[in-house]
């Protein structure tokens, strides 16, 4: 029997709010399954499971916040016995009262929060544009409420759509302010900025675009990402955490990406084995994490093991980011904006595209000197876009 | 045949999609859209990506900052739909 507990997503997190299961018991799961919806101080999440099996027990119920590392189901191994029933009409009893009775009492469920079958996208874009859930017409198979349902019900309403809810950003807020004093407080930071040279990089891009249809087309922050992947490669000290006193190198880079949420929220979940990646499949994986971050259905994987992060702040015009490190990561790698500038290169004046990118690293994981050779490989690579 | 004012809607749609708390009657014509409604690059690709499905028109990275303003969209789109580029 092995037990599926409340995951913890960020040295910050407390509790969460079981929103919805996806699975049922008697149901077999696999290692990497969504299994749940838990609604966090960073937005709906769907929870993936870490273990294969049949699922015996779901112990919590919708609605119910649940500290982190609480039991929320069991699982038994495949062919095992299910445990023997505690109650004989487990449809109506809530089998938590049976399986934890010293626990806090259940919480009332959330309302509408499981009564429709409707996908955490679905739901989502339904909190944003303030459509009730029940006057929405499901036209997918079994009577899921998809996103098209929802935006179609949105359309037929004159009423306004809401921004996100005030409590929902006071809580992320919260939470970037939690993690962003403990990297203030803990880590020694030192910075490092290079000037590169992208016109290459940029060209290459233009020309690679010009062959590619509108939906298939990459954004410039996906070479850079696919470059930061491999440059990291060649530093390891930069990709990994800092837990109990020593830097834990990993092997897998998992790249998270900063990514702002309208009304002033931030995340930065991951993009998994990001080197594996070629440009095209990064700008597939970035752009997939923008759009469920930003419909709040981001995964529990994507929010707890990002080994180094990424932040591209050019869109707003600056050209340079002074970063904080996310703990217990040991490096955040900024770029601004692109720009033209006049050049020299080889005795000769040009006018070029420049990026300027900066490493703000943990000082207790690395040294300068190789942090400096991590922006000289990124400059490099992306001399040779092609070969990205 | 599509008048501008069908564009119009299906623009502030697409628009509406990535910026849902938006007010767009406020919208100004002439200033551009990122600065009025806060939208970054991917947001503006999937603005992009949904006039393509509904309009069927393939906008070229190269004129996208033509649709930079309300009415510069407008003026680009109204064209490329009358003049049988149509993809």
């Amino acid at each position: 029997m092995t037990e599926f507990r409340m995951p913890s997503l960020g040295a910050d997190m407390e509790a969460g709010t079981l929103v919805e299961w996806q699975i049922k018991p008697g149901q077999r799961v696999k290692r990497g399954d969504v299994v749940a919806v838990v609604e966090t101080q960073k937005g709906a999440v769907e929870v993936e499971i870490w273990d294969d099996g049949v699922v015996d027990q779901l112990l919590v119920e919708p609605g119910t916040k649940v500290p982190v590392g609480e039991v929320l189901a069991r699982l038994r191994a495949e062919g095992g016995a299910p445990a023997p029933a505690v109650v004989p009409a487990p449809t109506i009893a809530p089998p938590r009262e049976a399986a934890k009775p010293a626990a806090a009492p259940p919480r009332a469920p959330v309302p509408h929060a499981a009564r429709f079958k409707v996908s955490p996208v679905a739901r989502r874009r339904a909190e944003e544009l303030g459509v009730d859930l029940a006057l929405v017409t499901p036209s997918g198979p079994e009577g899921v409420i998809s996103m098209s349902d929802v935006e179609r019900a949105a359309q037929t309403k004159p009423a306004a759509a809401k921004p996100a809810a005030p409590d929902k950003l006071a809580a992320m807020r919260q939470a970037i302010a939690a993690a962003m004093a403990k990297s203030k407080r803990e880590i020694p930071h030192y910075y490092l900025g290079t000037t590169i040279d992208v016109s290459r990089a940029t060209d290459w891009l233009e020309r690679e675009n010009l062959k590619r249809s509108v939906t298939q087309r990459v954004l410039f922050a996906a070479v850079l990402l696919k470059a930061v992947a491999v440059a990291l490669k060649d530093v390891p000290e930069l990709n990994g955490f800092w837990v109990d006193g020593a830097f834990r190198p990993s092997q897998a880079v998992h790249l998270g990406v900063g990514i702002g949420l309208r009304g002033g929220g931030l995340v930065a979940p991951a993009i998994r084995n990001a080197d594996g990646k070629t440009v095209p499949e990064m700008m597939q994986a970035l752009s997939d994490l923008v759009n469920r971050a930003r419909g709040g259905a981001l995964r529990s994987s994507e929010l707890s093991d990002a080994t180094v992060t990424v932040t591209n702040l050019g869109e707003q015009g600056v050209e340079t980011v002074f970063g904080v490190i996310y703990p217990p990561q040991v490096a955040l790698v900024g770029f601004g904006k692109v720009v033209e500038r006049p050049w020299a290169e080889s005795g000769g004046l040009y006018v070029r595209r420049l990026i300027q990118a900066t490493l703000c690293a943990d000082h207790r994981a690395s040294v300068g000197h190789r942090g400096a050779l991590f922006l000289s490989a990124l400059d490099r690579l992306l001399q040779e876009p092609e070969k990205l | 045949m599509m008048t501008r004012d069908d564009i119009r809607k299906t623009l502030i749609d697409a628009l509406a999609s990535v910026a849902p708390e938006a007010d767009f009657d406020a919208l100004k014509p002439e200033r551009p859209l990122r600065d009025q409604l806060d939208i970054d690059s991917f947001d503006f690709l999937n603005v992009i990506l949904r006039v393509h499905e509904k309009l069927s028109v393939d906008i070229p990275e190269a004129d996208y900052a033509k649709l930079a303003t309300l009415s510069g969209a407008l003026d680009y789109l109204e064209t490329r739909l009358t003049s049988g580029h149509i993809t």
